[in-house]
């Protein structure tokens, strides 16, 4: 075999001062008070602080409903595009694709554009239709890659042990597309909490979500603050993350 | 009738995914400062995004411009450091392995917004200026794993005895490297680099959290203060078209070639 395994050390040296420390000083500066004395003041002061607090459960919320919309809206389309029978074309799969590659500030900022043009008042309603349009095919693509790459034989098993096609599709097709359905949860929830810069544009600022509050307390050189709710979203990721199994995330390319 | 239904599900899916952006470049041709409102058909917006000839005009192609550099050199840096880990990694065994494979997931399970806030963390915490080059570290932090998740699955394909064969043919190990491993593990380095250029384009939140105060601007936060400051840049529309139509042709160019390739290999 080739002896390089002493190639990866730059690259672990890379890591832990741009990944790791970075993170710890997330954490060291979430604990500390304005004079850098550890503190619990930050956490207590989100705990305290009711605005936070609900933009905390609005942003869970919204992105609670915007994954559920996008898996109900998603897991059809991407059955149907992994079936051969009811779609043959290779383009339309393409075209589900394509806005994953296209600026999503762009994108929302022309959703946004048009809801103004079509005179539909900016709120709660078009900040979901807007997270909708720019996370749904981050939902589609994985449940489609599953499905797609699934082995037809279970299904044909199914049938011919007597199962009608809904007994196939609920017990066979969708208990195996699951890891599909878990990282398209992964690709549009997380991002749903974080963002900032969509919520703002899709709601004229009028509703916030965590992902503001955290850009507002940075810019504003709370650091301390910031940091505290930026701790706090990681460990919402880190529960989310416990969901996911190692060998999702392994599949990289999207082309 | 089943099939019928589903193209029909299908396609209004689609209408809606595209209507804002097929909006926007209808209205890339008109001249109208004010967005919907057609004042009949005309490519001044093309030409003024070309010849410069509008308000904030160096700002929009500043923008561009630091946009592009600033892919391609992380893309790049990205390519190279991600392939010799990817390299080093594979011959790894053991807890190292799964460490560094734990930290390389890292970056890509965090939000754009975490991956931002820590690095300026960072950068403040040793007083490192933010400008272009912190812009770049960052980019380069959240672009080399997925170069290194797109040069793994050749290694592990690749039949170990070629390499063995050059070297028991005479090669040096620098040849043997050059000449049988990196040919081999190219197709995934050009994945992985156009997959980091597309990252490094599209990011926002890292960009904004690291740019420090110089008024460094790449496109996604020129578009961002822009439309903050009220009002759409009209030139951005025939910006987002063209890149739209660029997006669009490249995508199905590299799908269709990958079809017919993988029809000719399952001949």
């Amino acid at each position: 075999m080739i002896k390089r395994q002493h190639w990866s050390i730059p690259y672990f040296i890379f890591l832990v001062f741009f990944v790791v420390l970075p993170l710890v000083l997330v954490a060291v500066y979430a604990f500390q008070d304005g004079t850098g004395h550890f503190s619990l003041s930050n956490i207590v002061k989100f705990f305290s602080d009711g605005d936070a607090l609900s933009t905390f459960a609005v942003s869970l919320e919204v992105a609670v409903e915007n994954t559920a919309i996008c898996i109900l809206l998603g897991y059809p389309a991407a059955w149907i595009l992994a079936n051969k029978k009811l779609n043959r074309s290779a383009v339309t799969i393409v075209l589900f694709i394509i806005p994953m590659w296209i600026n999503a500030l762009m994108r929302t900022l022309a959703t946004a554009e048009l809801f103004n043009m079509l005179g539909i008042g900016l709120g709660k309603g078009t900040l979901l239709f807007g997270m909708v349009y720019d996370y749904l095919p981050f939902m589609i693509y994985p449940i489609y890659n599953i499905l797609n790459k699934m082995d037809k034989s279970y299904a044909e098993a199914a049938e011919d042990l007597g199962a009608t096609p809904s007994q196939v599709f609920w017990k066979v097709t969708v208990p195996l597309s699951m890891p599909g359905v878990v990282s398209g949860i992964l690709m549009v929830f997380m991002p749903t909490v974080s963002t900032f810069a969509i919520s703002e544009f899709l709601t004229n600022n009028k509703i916030k979500l965590f992902g503001t509050i955290i850009q507002e307390n940075i810019n504003s050189s709370m650091w301390n603050y910031g940091a505290a709710l930026s701790l706090i979203m990681l460990v919402i990721i880190g529960i989310t993350t416990l969901f996911n199994n190692e060998e999702e995330t392994k599949e990289g390319g999207v082309i | 009738m089943k099939r019928v239904l589903s193209q029909i599900y299908v396609w209004i899916l689609l209408i809606l995914l595209y209507s804002p952006l097929v909006f926007i470049a209808i209205f890339s041709f008109t001249e109208a400062r004010v967005l919907g409102n057609w004042t009949g058909f005309s490519m001044k917006l093309y030409k003024n995004l070309f010849t410069g000839g509008m308000q904030g005009a160096s700002s929009l192609v500043s923008a561009v411009e630091n946009t592009l550099l600033i892919a391609l050199i992380a893309a790049a840096v990205a390519t190279l450091m991600g392939s010799i880990a990817a390299i080093g990694i594979f011959n790894m065994r053991g807890r190292g392995k799964k460490t560094i494979q734990f930290l390389n997931n890292i970056p890509m399970l965090n939000p754009d917004i975490i991956t931002g806030v820590s690095l300026f963390l960072l950068f403040v915490f040793l007083h490192i200026s933010q400008g272009y080059l912190t812009v770049i570290l960052a980019h380069v932090t959240f672009c080399t794993p997925y170069v290194v998740l797109s040069v793994m699955p050749k290694l592990t394909q690749m039949n170990p005895n070629i390499y063995e064969a050059a070297l028991d043919l005479g090669a040096t190990p620098s040849q043997a490297l050059r000449k049988v491993l990196i040919p081999q593990l190219r197709p995934g380095m050009i994945s992985g680099f156009i997959l980091a250029f597309t990252m490094s384009l599209d990011d926002f939140a890292v960009t904004f959290f690291t740019r420090g105060t110089i008024g460094l601007d790449t496109l996604s936060t020129f578009i961002y203060t822009d439309a903050r400051k009220g009002g759409l840049t009209p030139e951005l529309r025939p910006l987002m078209t063209i890149i739209f139509t660029i997006v669009l042709v490249l995508l199905i160019v590299i799908n269709v070639r990958q079809a017919s390739l993988a029809k000719k290999s399952s001949r």
